[in-house]
């Protein structure tokens, strides 16, 4: 009786497919991966333990850092709706690529009478260039009030959402800022906001 | 690479044939190298997310003023916010106990918070209530530190009220202000 010969099998698998998958999930990620904010002053924001996440949508985030705000809305359009009635307050015309200069950017600390120079300005420019904050004291009528009361109007026309605030503070910025900020808050009847803390690592 | 031969070797003598080389390519660290990405990009992208803590102000009409809520001062905890990450806390009316003056941590204003809660609940039968003052010296991280004690601690009602002229000077007498 002859020798039932088995065939030795190779150990090698065909990688193909599962190379075509991960570099698909690969692509997938980075496509989604949001480019890291760059916020125009140092934050480093507090710790804390708790582990809500931020929404995505109709979020307006007051930066607060060195004394100075700045202001951060999400998505484009209420950036330009909120642009165009700052724009009507203050008697400043902006063109559509002005518009769109704007829509692009993050958060932004100029004020209105300098918003125009700020966003012809290059982008290499722009990062160089120190922006002194919106202007904010305790008085009914300051920049800051007006920039979150329009960007709250544009929402709510656009999205017909209430808009949420934000506030992301550097951990070492002295309260007085921290109070101004939530004082013109209260002023127009903002009772609830965020504070975006970092997550502590568990103790 | 791990690969067993598996050519049969027939090995008796015959025509020279030349070799054909396999058009495979080996893709195992091709793909190694993609996980690896994944993975990071994964990771990456949901950290990132900031996390938002929840704050509610107590309505600040400035054409109602009698409408603020009265507490019972036996359950109320006052903390004041002083300078170098420390804080002053007293129970009831200011002057009547004697204020401890603490740093934030496990052992000491969390532990503080806990022993109250629990004393109050046994003298009151109700909630402790806690006032949180932070005064101009304090930083914004003293305030999320105390506001985060308060979800540690399970505080339910709590509030943050401008410190008033008494309670600075008496930080300073602490020395923190």
């Amino acid at each position: 009786m002859p020798r039932v010969k088995i065939k030795r099998k190779s150990t090698t698998t065909d990688m193909t497919a599962m190379c075509d998958v991960a570099f698909l999930l690969l692509t997938f990620f980075i496509l989604t991966a949001k480019p890291r904010q760059q916020d125009p002053v140092p934050v480093d924001t507090p710790a804390s333990t708790v582990t809500i996440k931020q929404p995505e949508k109709d979020i307006a985030t007051l930066v607060v850092g060195s004394g100075k705000v700045f202001f951060d809305i999400t998505g484009a359009n209420i950036r330009i709706q909120t642009l165009e009635q700052m724009g009507q307050r203050y008697g400043v015309t902006f063109t559509q690529e002005e518009k769109n200069k704007y829509a692009n950017l993050q958060a932004v600390g100029v004020p209105m009478n300098q918003m125009k120079q700020f966003l012809s300005m290059e982008p290499e420019q722009r990062e160089k260039y120190t922006q002194p904050g919106i202007p904010a004291d305790t008085t009914n009528n300051n920049e800051l009030f007006h920039w979150i009361r329009e960007a709250r109007i544009a929402d709510k026309v656009l999205d017909n959402a209430e808009m949420r605030i934000s506030i992301k503070g550097n951990a070492k910025e002295e309260y007085p800022t921290i109070k101004k900020v939530i004082t013109i808050l209260q002023k127009q009847k903002v009772n609830k906001f965020n504070l975006i803390t970092s997550l502590r690592s568990a103790k | 690479m791990a690969e067993l031969d598996t050519s049969s070797d027939s090995g008796k003598g015959g025509k020279v044939r030349s070799k054909k080389a396999s058009t495979r390519v080996d893709l195992t660290a091709m793909v190694d190298l993609a996980f690896l990405l994944i993975t990071f990009f994964m990771l990456t992208t949901t950290l990132n997310k900031p996390q938002a803590m929840d704050l509610a102000m107590p309505d600040k009409d400035e054409k109602q003023k009698d409408n603020e809520l009265a507490v019972a001062a036996s359950r109320t905890m006052t903390i004041l916010l002083g300078s170098n990450d420390k804080v002053e806390w007293y129970v009831g009316e200011p002057g009547k106990s004697t204020p401890t003056v603490e740093g934030f941590g496990k052992n000491q204003i969390r532990k503080s918070l806990l022993d109250n809660i629990q004393k109050i609940k046994a003298s009151t039968g109700k909630d402790m209530f806690v006032i949180i003052k932070p005064s101009d010296k304090s930083i914004y991280r003293n305030m999320v530190d105390i506001l985060d004690e308060m979800h540690i601690t399970n505080v339910q009602s709590y509030g943050i009220v401008d410190i008033s002229q008494p309670e600075v000077e008496e930080l300073k007498k602490q020395n923190i202000y």
